[in-house]
């Protein structure tokens, strides 16, 4: 059997940068990827998706982001072939269409069965993202026949959308972004809305990201194990990467003739039912949204930042009496679209280290002997999920997996 | 650090410690958090009755209340009926309100927010098309009910609306009239 010291699997933003800090420390490995290069980027997301974080923030490993616009959303394939050829001027040890199928314990390592055959290691760094599966929920299934179900995996442009009405469920970054660009195909859409965050693109003069990265909000600990578990469950940021700064909060996307609903109750009788809770998952928005614009007025106005004059965003506009139920079917409802969030897929990790949920427990990343996780959400801080927080993740992990390399041989 | 001290200072004679540990004690023990409430109703004559909670499960074993309670329900006279209690609706809408404003205290407590006083009104619109039979587009529920809090606490007003919002989502009647459920009646 084939022997590494360290397996990562994934060859995304994340198992790239766990490649690049086990090559500084001389740790000899290999990434392990099922597709290509930054796979999911490139098969797994709709045709027109940008990156949510402008360019500033889109640094790899050793490699920030230096090119002519640092106020840029770089398109999702332009940032899978950056990926690509930065994992080739570094010589990163990649396999691809390599599968892995099981993680078992051998000796004091583990090895990894793919189906390209079985490779022993020391420790493995699961690294296969946390956006790989579609989360959709079980009542999917009482879905009449005849309503095409979409995710945002299977979504790829407007013109594979029937004629008739869209219902997209989920108002977290891919439902806001997928109802919009139906809208603007002129599809009549409908955006079943439960808890979510609202965010303009643009505050006072600056990018949003700009401000929460200046309070420093992306990396304040969590205050214990209860808000932690809140924020691995809190919905993505609500934005859009375009060239037109434009927002998609609520609002905006009634502006664009869309309809808001409460969350996904039920569907039954053919017919979809919704919550009646959309007026407060609106204003749960809409205050979580004036605290964070009035931490960023206190910062501004405490260290002298010379921006445009504070302001405040109109309420979150809700129907008078906002709509209870939905035909689904002929005359109604066509396409359902979940963009009810994602799920890593760790179907492949046969080790007993998943918590009742079926998530992997984990301590800052660090599972269990010699087995790290990586990109998972709020692994080490709000950054663990975005492009330039894999580095600074991988860094300290890997620094664990070597100190613990370096005790064995001392043993 | 400010959140702990605060804590501390607010009364709003929520025990949050107490709500806390059995939050992680139901967390590690997830069969003990199934609970089965229930409720006994006797006819009273005409479209009076008087409905008896005592008993529930949860826990993991029996339950009881340390005595019963009762809630009658009648009609008004506008539905030719004595008016001997409240009506059923009625009785929804006590339940919401109820919920809600002990999910305030709560949360206000957890937020080490002081509660001076909460008064909740409560409203429900209902046509009578629907429950008389004369129209069957028109639904036999509320088409729309309305809660309005009146929130004395030492809090900005912001502060006190995201204490509301929190009760709402933590709301089981809230949950229970917002959302459809699955009921069956069968004939013992």
């Amino acid at each position: 059997m084939k022997r590494v010291t360290t397996i990562v699997v994934g060859a995304g933003q994340c198992g790239l940068a766990m490649s690049h800090a086990l090559r500084r420390r001389s740790v000899d490995h290999l990434v392990l990827e099922r597709g290509r290069i930054a796979n999911s980027w490139r098969s797994e997301r709709w045709d027109s998706l940008r990156l949510l974080t402008p360019n500033w923030m889109n640094g790899l490993a050793g490699r920030p982001y230096r090119g002519p616009d640092p106020d840029g959303f770089m398109a999702c394939g332009e940032f899978a072939d950056r990926l690509a050829r930065a994992a080739a001027l570094d010589g990163a040890p990649v396999l691809q269409e390599t599968r892995v199928l099981a993680l078992d314990p051998l000796g004091g390592g583990y090895r990894v069965q793919t189906d390209q055959g079985a490779i022993a290691c020391d420790s493995v760094v699961i690294a296969s993202g946390e956006c790989a599966l579609p989360r959709i929920p079980g009542l999917a299934g009482d879905l009449p026949p005849g309503v095409l179900q979409l995710t945002p995996q299977s979504y790829k442009r407007p013109a594979d959308v029937p004629e008739a009405g869209v219902l997209v469920v989920g108002a977290g970054a891919s439902g806001l972004q997928i109802a919009r660009e139906l809208a603007l195909a002129g599809r009549r859409v409908t955006l079943a809305v439960g808890n979510h965050l609202r965010l303009p693109r643009r505050y006072r003069g600056a990018d949003i990201l700009w401000w929460m990265d200046r309070l420093g909000v992306l990396d304040l600990p969590p205050s214990g194990e209860d808000e932690l578990d809140r924020l691995r469950r809190a919905p993505s940021l609500p934005l859009l990467g375009d060239a037109s700064h434009a927002d998609i909060d609520l609002n905006s996307l009634q502006d664009l003739g869309i309809e808001i609903v409460g969350r996904l109750a039920g569907l039954t009788e053919g017919k979809a039912w919704f919550s009646g809770s959309l007026a407060n998952a609106c204003a749960s928005a809409d205050l979580k949204l004036a605290r964070l614009l009035d931490r960023i007025d206190a910062h501004a106005d405490g260290a002298g930042i010379d921006a445009p004059p504070a302001y405040r965003l109109p309420a979150t506009r809700i129907p008078e009496a906002p709509r209870l139920m939905l035909r689904l079917g002929a005359g109604g409802i066509g396409t359902v679209v979940w963009a009810t969030g994602y799920r890593p897929d760790h179907r492949w990790v046969t080790l007993p280290v998943f918590d009742g949920k079926g998530r992997i427990r984990h301590a800052g990343g660090v599972v269990g002997e010699g087995i790290y996780v990586l990109g998972l959400r709020h692994l080490r801080s709000a950054r663990s999920t975005h492009i330039a927080g894999a580095p600074r993740d991988a860094r300290v992990l890997a620094r664990h997996l070597t100190g613990r390399l370096g005790g064995r041989a001392a043993a | 650090m400010n959140i702990q001290t605060e804590v501390k200072t607010a009364d709003n004679g929520v025990d949050v410690e107490a709500l806390y540990e059995i939050k992680k004690a139901l967390t590690d023990m997830p069969p003990a958090a199934q609970f089965t409430w229930r409720a006994s109703c006797e006819w009273l004559g005409g479209v009076h009755s008087k409905s008896t909670v005592e008993g529930f499960f949860g826990a993991g074993a029996e339950q009881s209340h340390k005595t019963p309670y009762s809630v009658e329900a009648d009609h008004p006279g506008v539905f030719a009926a004595p008016d001997n209690a409240a009506t059923p609706v009625e009785i929804v809408l006590s339940a919401l309100a109820s919920c809600l404003t002990g999910g305030v205290a709560a949360v206000a407590q957890h937020r080490g927010i002081q509660l001076h006083s909460v008064k909740a009104q409560v409203e429900g619109d209902m046509n009578l098309h629907g429950i008389l039979g004369i129209d069957a587009d028109v639904r036999n529920g509320f088409s729309a009910i309305r809660v309005t809090f009146e929130v004395e606490a030492d809090a900005s007003k912001d502060e006190i609306a995201a204490v509301i919002a929190q009760s709402q989502k933590r709301s089981a009647v809230f949950d229970i009239v917002t959302n459809p459920g699955n009921v069956k009646v069968a004939l013992a």
